[in-house]
């Protein structure tokens, strides 16, 4: 890992990024030789590739991302998925845990339903095609959920987990991540409003140093005074 | 543009009517992100003009007619609000404000990578609070700020200005007498880096050595134009910069993406390898 990246350097979209040693990687275009930032983000330069890391944007689907989806829209043999994304996402029968009769969808998830899913794949004019069909997928039945930055969700991951983790141990609430930036929890209600507050914290200061100290400082605060 | 007016609009030091020199911008002001609920959002005052500019997506196209499977599709909407002109302006589309939505969307659409979001639609809202010469200038220079903030991945920032010709004399950025009362009036717009045009238009007549003139003119305004937006959204995102000195921060490419679903303790059979 390079120690450059370390440095934290805005960039905006024309910027240059680097004149000819290094690899352009995502959110960059070359061009006359030279590598120049597409986007509003943070440099960032990973084994000879130089990175903007976008700091807003929207959520596109990668094959294998897990994601948290709504259930939008019902047909005869699939449901269309809301993947907070501007392309929404079927999910078909066959790629659901449970054996559907055609035009019995409607059995198995409702219009509205949360559902924990994985991206299966996404071709070049981007159509999306999610699955359930593996362990740990399904259908989150109560709960609430967050909707934050796609870009974020590193930030509320942590190094490791530890930030989630925290949270976690704190609120004493489940709580799924997905990779497009919605968050579904579930525990009691006052954890769970100290729990979204703690992410609100991490979306709106994710650019900040020592977010976890602050956080950790807020969970304690509120928690000190309950007990 | 009156043509031949006797009107003096630059005296004999070649001051004009509002007190500037014949190469000299109205002053620019540009804050980035001003609108919670749009993506991306700037606000633009070039001396009385003030213009807002609020841009969504990329989203799902609708009518999806309109969708183009090879890449995303830029629908600008470019409006002037009844009271920003002194008289009251007739509200909704006419035949200047869908001319300048079309011109304004087309300049974007060169610049953003409108290949990377296929069926989608990049909405761009232009709304002229105040105007006064040069709105479509003002407009554009907000929208581009505007598609930055909203982290959408462009080429380039794209500053414009007008230059035109006053009593005979090549002038930088029109106000409102200059432009009603003028000889002529260009507004361009062009990636600053490259010297890309991005949009030009003209009224009236210039010599191709005023031309000359006011091209030169125009180049270094919009290098100046563009500094001032680059300033908005550096200021607009400061928190990175500012106290990120000390410690480096976690990476959050570093963060473990493989698994980013976090397991509810009682599910054993996603607990994690490690």
């Amino acid at each position: 890992m390079n120690n450059e990246s370390f440095t934290r350097e805005l960039v905006l979209p024309g910027d240059v990024l680097d004149a000819g040693t290094m690899k352009p990687g995502e959110g960059t275009y070359v061009d006359d030789g030279k590598i120049f930032a597409a986007m509003l983000g943070i440099k960032s330069v990973k084994s000879n590739f130089v990175n903007v890391i976008p700091l807003g944007g929207r959520y596109i689907p990668a094959p294998g991302d897990m994601i948290i989806g709504k259930v939008m829209d019902i047909g005869p043999s699939n449901w269309l998925i809301d993947i907070f994304s501007p392309y929404p996402a079927p999910l078909h029968v066959n790629e659901v845990p449970w054996r559907v009769e055609f035009g019995d969808t409607a059995r198995y998830l409702g219009v509205g339903d949360t559902l924990l899913a994985k991206v299966l794949m996404v071709d070049e004019t981007k159509r999306v095609q999610v699955t359930m069909k593996e362990q740990g997928l399904r259908k989150l039945q109560g709960g609430q959920i967050v909707e934050i930055a796609h870009s974020k969700v590193p930030r509320v991951i942590g190094k490791n987990g530890s930030m989630i983790q925290m949270i976690k141990t704190y609120t004493n609430c489940r709580i799924f991540i997905g990779q497009n930036g919605r968050i579904w929890m579930d525990g009691n209600m006052e954890d769970m409003a100290h729990a979204v507050q703690a992410i609100k914290m991490i979306d709106e200061g994710a650019q900040t140093l020592k977010l976890t100290e602050r956080v950790k400082e807020f969970l304690e605060s509120v928690y000190r005074k309950e007990e | 543009m009156g043509g031949n007016s006797d009107m003096k609009l630059i005296d004999e030091n070649g001051i004009r009517t509002d007190g500037r020199k014949v190469d000299e911008l109205r002053p620019i002001k540009i804050e980035a992100g001003v609108l919670k609920n749009a993506d991306g959002s700037a606000y633009v005052e070039v001396g009385k003009n003030k213009v807002l500019a609020a841009v969504y997506g990329p989203r799902e196209c609708h009518p999806r007619h309109m969708q183009n499977p090879a890449k995303a599709i830029i629908q600008c909407r470019y409006n002037m609000i009844s009271f920003s002109v002194s008289d009251r302006k007739r509200p909704g589309p006419d035949r200047r404000s869908v001319e300048i939505s079309k011109l304004i969307s087309e300049a974007l659409d060169y610049v953003v990578f409108t290949e990377n979001y296929p069926r989608t639609s990049i909405d761009v809202y232009i709304e002229v609070l105040q105007a006064n010469a040069g709105t479509r200038c003002a407009g554009l220079t907000a929208a581009a700020v505007a598609l930055a903030d909203a982290g959408i991945p462009m080429r380039d920032i794209v500053p414009s200005v007008a230059v035109g010709k006053v009593n005979d004399t090549v002038v930088l950025d029109l106000n409102k007498e200059e432009d009603n009362y003028g000889q002529a009036d260009l507004p361009i717009a062009m990636i600053p880096r490259t010297g890309e045009v991005l949009l030009m238009q003209m009224d009236g007549h210039l010599t191709k050595a005023e031309f000359d003139l006011a091209m030169e003119m125009g180049v270094k305004a919009c290098k100046e134009i563009y500094e001032v937006q680059k300033d908005a959204l550096r200021r607009r995102y400061a928190i990175v910069n500012g106290e990120s000195e000390e410690e480096p921060m976690e990476e959050p490419k570093d963060e473990p993406m493989e698994e980013p679903m976090e397991e509810p303790k009682d599910e054993p059979e996603m607990t994690e390898e490690d």
